[in-house]
């Protein structure tokens, strides 16, 4: 610890007699206090900071377009809709819903990733036949997500990441038809509902 | 056979290291640690995979919790434009009728956050500012039917013309989804259609595209 060398300095003089020789005390100071009430601020401090300062994602919704000639169609081979409903379910279909439902599937947030990717890869491969640049072979990609009114707000943050992670140029989102509500209860009704 | 001395050792240690790396992490964290100022209302947000950081700039925020209740904030940096909050504040009062006096549109800009409906506003603006956190307030309605935030937003477009105004939007984890969407009615609306969400970071999945995008130093967005 901090301490002095008190040792020597003094020890030449001889003290006449009678002069007592002050008793030596030491210099160290107990730092155990100290160093508590230290750590005790760094846990606090510790705990207190704020340390990732919140991101912001940007969300640019298109316009809300009356006029049928102006609204944006879109390919049914490059269609991929995805919809979301309670309790962090999730149903997609590609293309048109199909009238029995036979290609109304469910699937879960973790899934899904590989279902848009491998619905790229497959448009891209269209794409690449229809005989598209090579940069834009992706262009008729383009997913629909609805959420119901079940779905939370992470769920949606959720899927629009996604859609940054992998990289989908194109995605809308759009309201749930009353149809694709009857899928998903038809579904729920099931216990597919996984 | 002579007896091998073991030289007694003092037990003390020498702090003085220790405490110094202590102290010198205490004042970092002491200088590093920024408080959150008082949030009306917790939030838990989602996480994104977005780079982009939240920078402090004039903004309005909406917030809305588990419970769906909307909230809107008007900040603004400078102290100078308190005046264009209480334009904001006389514009709105003068377009819904609420007949608020001089000094209770005063508190506005104190407080500048709104989180009830119109038709109650005037009772809540005739308490003080200082109790307004303490009030259980209902929120925004966002509904279809009677979407209050398309007027705020209305009125804050107006108010704030030619500034540079950034629509923020932060909501909990467990709020429904027609919450957010009364809140995105409200904006397009107006026609406002960029806008940001605040959410917290979270690493990008390796082997997905916009992992290989930023391995090769592009898909990071820009700050703007």
């Amino acid at each position: 610890m901090a301490s002095m060398d008190t040792s020597g300095g003094d020890s030449g003089h001889k003290k006449g007699p009678g002069v007592k020789k002050a008793k030596k005390l030491s210099t160290r100071v107990d730092m155990t206090p100290m160093v508590d009430l230290g750590f005790l601020l760094i846990t606090f401090f510790i705990f207190t900071t704020t340390m990732s300062t919140p991101n912001t994602t940007r969300l640019i919704m298109p316009k809300d377009e009356k006029d049928p000639e102006k609204q944006t169609e879109v390919k049914q081979s490059g269609a991929l809709t995805i919809l979301m409903a309670k309790d962090n379910n999730l149903y997609y279909y590609e293309g048109q819903m199909e009238g029995d439902g036979s290609n109304f599937k469910s699937s879960t947030y973790k899934e899904i990733r590989d279902v848009i990717q491998k619905k790229k890869k497959d448009v891209m491969l269209l794409g690449r036949g229809l005989g598209y640049n090579a940069d834009s072979t992706d262009k008729d990609f383009v997913v629909v997500i609805k959420p119901n009114s079940d779905a939370t707000y992470k769920n949606t943050v959720d899927i629009l990441d996604e859609m940054t992670i992998n990289n989908v140029q194109r995605f809308a989102l759009i309201d749930i038809t009353d149809t694709e509500m009857e899928a998903i209860k038809l579904t729920e009704q099931k216990g597919g509902g996984k | 056979m002579p007896s091998v001395k073991i030289p007694r050792k003092s037990t003390d240690t020498d702090m003085t290291p220790f405490v110094d790396v202590a102290f010198l992490i205490l004042s970092f964290f002491m200088l590093a640690t920024k408080f959150k100022p008082p949030e009306p209302l917790t939030i838990t947000t989602p996480t994104s995979v977005s780079s982009a950081k939240l920078k402090e700039q004039d903004a309005i925020l909406i917030q809305f919790d588990s419970a769906g209740k909307v909230y809107l904030t008007v900040n603004l940096l400078k102290k100078e434009d308190n005046a264009l909050k209480l334009d904001f504040i006389q514009r709105v009062n003068n377009e819904a009728k609420l007949g608020l006096t001089e000094s209770e549109l005063q508190k506005f800009v104190n407080f500048s956050t709104i989180g009830s409906p119109l038709s109650e506003l005037k009772a809540i603006f005739a308490r003080p500012a200082n109790e307004w956190e303490k009030i259980n307030q209902k929120g925004i309605p966002v509904d279809t039917a009677n979407n209050e935030l398309q007027r705020w937003l209305g009125a804050s477009s107006q108010t704030f013309q030619g500034k540079k105004m950034d629509i923020m939007i932060k909501g909990d984890n467990n709020a429904k989804y027609p919450s957010f969407k009364g809140v995105i009615e409200a904006l397009r609306a107006n026609d406002i259609f960029k806008y940001k969400l605040i959410t917290d970071p979270k690493g990008v999945p390796p082997g997905t595209d916009l992992y290989q995008l930023r391995q090769a130093g592009k898909g990071i967005q820009s700050e703007s």
